[in-house]
């Protein structure tokens, strides 16, 4: 039973069973968070309506909120993608967490931006140090430091498992960025729509946000497969298969 | 925007918000855009990479 599962993971992870199902895939999932994408900016800028506090600067939360989520989510991904690497030694799941961290690390920075663009007109200034943005911007170093660790190092499995382990241990810090609005008295605002109950949106406003955050989820699959294959004809470039399809190219 | 007929220059203006909310808009297209093009990028660059050294196997091979 273990073993059939076992031979089932093994098809499946294999990079080149990967390349040939990705290769499909990449453009369905690039259209949907195109029209997804551009159906929720539509929804956000011009229907929904304008915040009775915060007029239409509001409206950053379109892109700041779904990109502060997939600087989460990405991390997660990456951090269990190279735990499994680690662990079980399928080479695939490096190949994942490796293309995931600058995509991550791009959601990262669009979010401390636009929370910065956000804050000045709300807060009257771009930053603080308040408990949210610092373990954000905490969160930006935690990519930079993997990618680091993954150029600097030559042999690609000393570099998977270096820099594997540092993505594992950040973790950490993925809690402390979700709670840290409960934990500390931050400027920055509680969650409106991650709460026990109601969430405290207008259904106009909830609907483009979940909208963006699912185009964006939808950019990050396009992208991490279109990188993902790239690891793949990098890191096995000396195979035959990879020669016979990179021919073709 | 709501109540009063819609028009672009209202629009743009963001009710005064404007440089905050499209610059953010702005920066996260041009992210966005790089994260596409750098990644497509990358592919073509790993081709040719492996190509010539293919090329390079097989001259000092005959």
């Amino acid at each position: 039973m273990f073993r059939a599962i076992w031979a089932w993971i093994q098809r499946f992870s294999s990079p080149k069973y990967f390349f040939d199902m990705s290769g499909k895939l990449v453009p369905w999932f690039a259209i949907a968070a195109a029209l997804i994408g551009v159906y929720g900016l539509y929804l956000g800028l011009f229907v929904a309506p304008t915040d009775y506090q915060q007029g239409e600067s509001y409206r950053i939360i379109y892109i700041h909120v779904p990109a502060a989520w997939m600087s989460l989510f990405i991390y997660v991904v990456m951090a269990v993608s190279a735990a499994i690497g680690l662990i079980w030694q399928i080479r695939l799941a490096d190949m994942v967490a490796s293309a995931s961290a600058p995509i991550g690390a791009s959601f990262t920075f669009i979010a401390l931006v636009t929370g910065s663009l956000w804050g000045k007109p709300m807060w009257g200034t771009y930053w603080v140090w308040d408990a949210r943005l610092t373990s954000e911007l905490i969160l930006l170093f935690l990519y930079f430091g993997y990618m680091a660790l993954q150029s600097a190092i030559e042999d690609q499995r000393t570099a998977d498992k270096a820099s594997g382990l540092l993505a594992i241990v950040g973790v950490v810090n993925i809690p402390i960025i979700h709670y840290s609005v409960e934990w500390w008295n931050t400027l920055h605002q509680g969650a409106t729509v991650a709460r026990i109950g109601k969430p405290s949106i207008d259904i106009n406003m909830l609907v483009p946000l979940l909208l963006m955050a699912l185009a964006f989820k939808l950019f990050y699959v396009a992208v991490v497969l279109v990188r993902a294959r790239n690891e793949v004809l990098f890191r096995d470039r000396s195979r035959r298969w990879v020669r016979e399809i990179i021919e073709k190219l | 925007m709501n109540g009063t007929e819609f028009s672009w220059s209202t629009f743009f203006a963001m009710g005064g918000y404007a440089t905050f909310v499209w610059t953010s808009y702005g920066l996260t297209a041009v992210v966005m855009a790089l994260n596409v093009i750098l990644s497509l990028r990358q592919r073509k660059q790993i081709i040719r990479r492996v190509k010539r050294a293919v090329r390079r196997e097989k001259l000092q091979t005959q």
